[in-house]
């Protein structure tokens, strides 16, 4: 890393307690590089989703700095955390579509933070952001289902209106929560291979929480361990160990969940094997999707 | 369910002692208060006339068929004023609860110490005067008529209309609200790409509800002079023209279950 | 597949075109019809503004003392009515219910009972007060009929919808053990329909309470009577205090019978 530049993100010390006193953040430090595709994973209730929270402010931290390009974002005014908010986009455990809106107005509701009230209240959006949502639903493999209503979507396919929503903001930063907790295993591969690749195309730097800890090291450079608040682990997804996983969620055999060293990158061999091996079998809560069309190719 | 009771035979009652106890003198101080309530109220009621009741109640009968038919030409006009004040009245409510809602609901108010209860207060004044009562304020106020008559349903049904669609904004998904503030959206966008398109089939519910009801209601706001068929009913009774009353009677049940039909089809074909 | 300058609306909320322009203008010509049909009296809603802010003023500070006699007898009158007329009403509900239950009762008494709903249901309280006015002479009795018959109408028919409604499974498992209709009628149907009907019957006190309001200004007696005679005599800080009653009573109603329901549920 150079020295000259601190990080695209930069947390210090973040602190949160909620108003029932659980103090789910303890002075969490951390540096994102641009670019950087991060895993965030720990066990329920570790504060991972207050983590990324915290950097938008949906959740207002209580202690410590977030930092954006330099600009301290806790500090800021509504104005002005509207601006930052625009250059992070987000994706959304359970897709948080607003339903009963088309997929292209979901996807256009990515450009809120850039057009005025009125053109957003009448729908008339640039030509440019129209142009674009296009060519993102195109990319996400999704340009024949532009006026279908969210609710109309499969799980795999809502996943991906999120996705460009998220985009479209033009972002240089994504915040993905828990972004294939409601999907089939099949359908988690190619969401993740798709934010990874997107990441890359467009030099993003993305923090995704994630439960399970193979998609981690599969799609993640970077891998951080959260325990009860605090960062437990920092380091290469090839570095979890079972001692290392067993300080992050606990004792458990985890021999079955470690990769082998020497197998890289591309998991496609042993997709359908390891599904299962995410600790929180109750947060996969994925009924039958009907997801099958494929997405390859993107 | 408690098992009372030692030893061999062991005893079974659905409720323990205290529970029986309690039970017991709900009931007693409920029918205490009942008979007292029906004391006092007989004593205010002049039973010769009430005993009498059944043989006027024949001779009104008797005096009410057949209806005047031809009495009906002259009805067009009251009924289209009734609906018409349901209509507008309806309209007016929605118009006014909607932001009253909004300040009401728990995760959309401005401030929850100010705004909240004062927008609760305005749904319980709303809901507890009845629209005959809120007609008779209006008609001293504004004079009689069809005016007076909207204005009365309207404010009736602020309340109503306020009470039901606060309740479902603070029923909705509020993780479709993250997501779009996350977006760096302002306040109003929010409202309008988040908060909007989850209510609106709870919106179209109520207003079909209450424009059911407010067609009933706003039959018998003419006693009071505020417009609609009630005033023929209050001039003919007052003229014992009784076969105009029960002409009248029939064209309100007429108009109620073409209502009733005309909103069950709506609220089906909205779902 | 060229993106070059694909345009995009929101779609409309009704696909055809026809249907779309047809309802609009059929909604905008009804309402320019209705609006033009409401004629303003405008100097008489002018002439009138003065006299709601008398109205107005009235509430600061409403006048309890003048008038404290006949406001807390209206009032009185008014709780009997409510109590008396839901206690009956109810009571004769659960016969009346049970008949238009269509899977309870056969087919003639379920036709009856269905009737005797509908009938009480059309009419709202006032029209029915007024008969029984005109019938059973003035005063609280002729409103305790009214408000019965009315609350007969709205009990009768949810009760009947709840048991039809009612799990069949549990109403087969009862009878299998042989037993008799009523106490069939004890173990299957009353714990089934049992707390929802308290609820519903402690919110029908309610409605009742405020409807006494509405009978007393046909004749029926209670606080509608008073109410009346306050404006009849523009004693306006009278009607004020009376209304703040009325709104106390029902606030105390709506909080304590959400209280007693979660007791008993």
């Amino acid at each position: 890393m150079l020295v000259s530049d601190p990080g695209l993100l930069v947390l210090e010390g973040l602190t949160k307690r909620y108003r029932t006193g659980d103090l789910a953040l303890k002075g969490v430090s951390l540096t994102v590089p641009r670019g950087q595709v991060m895993a965030l994973i720990g066990p329920s209730g570790a504060g991972k989703s207050t983590l990324i929270r915290c950097v938008n402010r949906l959740v207002e931290p209580t202690g410590g700095s977030v930092r954006l390009d330099g600009v301290d974002i806790t500090g800021l005014g509504a104005g002005a955390l509207r601006r930052a908010r625009r250059r992070m986009g987000m994706i959304f455990q359970e897709y948080a579509l607003v339903e009963r809106l088309t997929v292209m107005e979901n996807v256009l509701s990515g450009r809120l933070g850039y057009v005025s009230f009125w053109r957003s209240f009448l729908r008339r959006f640039p030509q440019s952001d129209v142009t674009e949502a296009f060519r993102l639903l195109e990319r996400v493999g999704l340009d024949h289902m532009v006026d279908k209503r969210a609710d109309e979507l499969s799980g795999g396919q809502r996943q991906r209106v999120g996705i460009a929503r998220a985009l479209i903001q033009n972002p240089q930063l994504l915040l993905v929560d828990e972004p294939t907790a409601s999907l089939d295993p099949k359908t988690s591969r190619q969401i993740m291979r798709l934010v990874k690749e997107l990441c890359v195309e467009r030099g993003l730097a993305a923090i995704i929480n994630i439960h399970d800890v193979l998609l981690a090291q599969m799609f993640a450079e970077r891998v951080v361990g959260l325990r009860l608040g605090e960062v437990v682990y920092d380091g290469t997804p090839d570095g979890l160990t079972g001692d290392v996983l067993t300080e992050i969620y606990g004792e458990e055999d985890w021999s079955a969940t470690i990769r082998p060293v020497d197998e890289e990158g591309d998991a496609q061999g042993q997709a359908e094997a390891d599904i299962e091996v995410g600790e929180h079998p109750h947060h996969r809560r994925s009924g039958p999707t009907r997801d099958e069309d494929v997405v390859s190719g993107l | 369910m408690p098992v009372v009771g030692t030893g061999l035979a062991r005893e079974w009652r659905r409720r323990s002692v205290q529970a029986r106890l309690v039970i017991w003198l709900g009931w007693l101080v409920g029918v205490a208060i009942f008979a007292w309530c029906w004391r006092e109220m007989s004593g205010k009621t002049i039973w010769m006339f009430v005993l009498d009741g059944p043989e006027q109640a024949a001779d009104l009968l008797e005096r009410m068929v057949p209806p005047r038919w031809s009495y009906m030409d002259s009805l067009w006009r009251p009924l289209w004023d009734t609906m018409n004040i349901a209509t507008l009245g309806t309209l007016m409510a929605l118009i006014i609860a909607v932001p009253v809602a909004f300040c009401a609901a728990s995760n959309t108010t401005p401030s929850r110490l100010l705004v909240r209860p004062l927008a609760l207060f305005v749904i319980v004044s709303s809901r507890s005067i009845n629209s005959l009562i809120w007609a008779l304020m209006l008609v001293a106020i504004i004079g009689p008529g069809v005016f007076a008559g909207v204005i009365a349903i309207g404010l009736r049904s602020v309340g109503f209309c306020a009470k039901l669609l606060y309740e479902a904004i603070e029923e909705i998904d509020e993780s479709q609200v993250e997501a779009v503030t996350a977006t760096g959206a302002g306040r109003v966008q929010v409202l309008d790409y988040a908060i909007v398109p989850q209510i609106m089939p709870a919106l179209a519910g109520i207003a079909v509800f209450r424009w059911d009801i407010n067609i009933r209601e706003s039959t018998v706001l003419g006693l009071v002079g505020a417009g609609g068929i009630g005033i023929q009913l209050d001039a003919s009774i007052a003229n014992l023209a009784w076969t105009q009353v029960s002409m009248i009677l029939l064209a309100i049940l007429a108009t109620v279950l073409v209502s009733e039909w005309v909103s069950a089809k709506v609220r089906h074909a909205m779902i | 597949m060229s993106t070059a300058a694909r345009t995009w609306r929101k779609p409309p909320l009704i696909a055809d075109p026809r249907l779309r322009w047809g309802l609009l203008i059929g909604a905008l010509v009804y309402l320019v019809l209705a609006l033009a049909s409401i004629d303003v009296n405008w100097a008489r809603v002018l002439d009138g503004i003065p006299r709601g802010q008398r109205f107005l003023s009235g509430f600061f500070p409403p006048d309890f003392t003048t008038r404290w006699g006949a406001i807390a007898e209206g009032l009185l009158e008014s709780v009997w009515m409510t109590v008396t007329a839901t206690v009956v009403g109810v009571l004769i509900s659960i016969p009346v219910g049970l008949g238009a239950a269509r899977n309870l009762a056969p087919l003639p008494v379920y036709l009856g009972c269905r009737a005797v709903v509908a009938l009480a249901r059309t009419f709202p309280e006032v029209i029915l007060a007024i008969f029984f006015v005109k019938v059973f002479g003035f005063g609280p009795f002729a409103g305790f009929l009214a408000l019965s018959l009315a609350t007969v109408g709205f009990y009768a028919k949810l009760l009947a919808e709840d048991i039809e409604d009612m799990d069949p499974g549990q109403a087969e498992a009862v009878r299998a053990t042989g037993s008799s209709w009523w106490q069939w009628l004890n173990y299957a149907v009353q714990p089934q329909v049992m707390p929802r009907m308290i609820g519903l019957a402690l919110y029908r006190l309610d409605i009742n309470f405020r409807e006494s309001a509405v009978v007393g200004i046909v004749g029926g007696g209670g606080i509608g009577a008073t109410l009346l005679t306050a404006f009849d005599r523009y004693e306006y800080e009278t009607a004020a205090a009376i209304l703040i009653f009325i709104i106390a009573v029902v606030m105390v109603l709506e909080y304590g019978s959400s209280w007693l329901r979660r007791k008993v549920q």
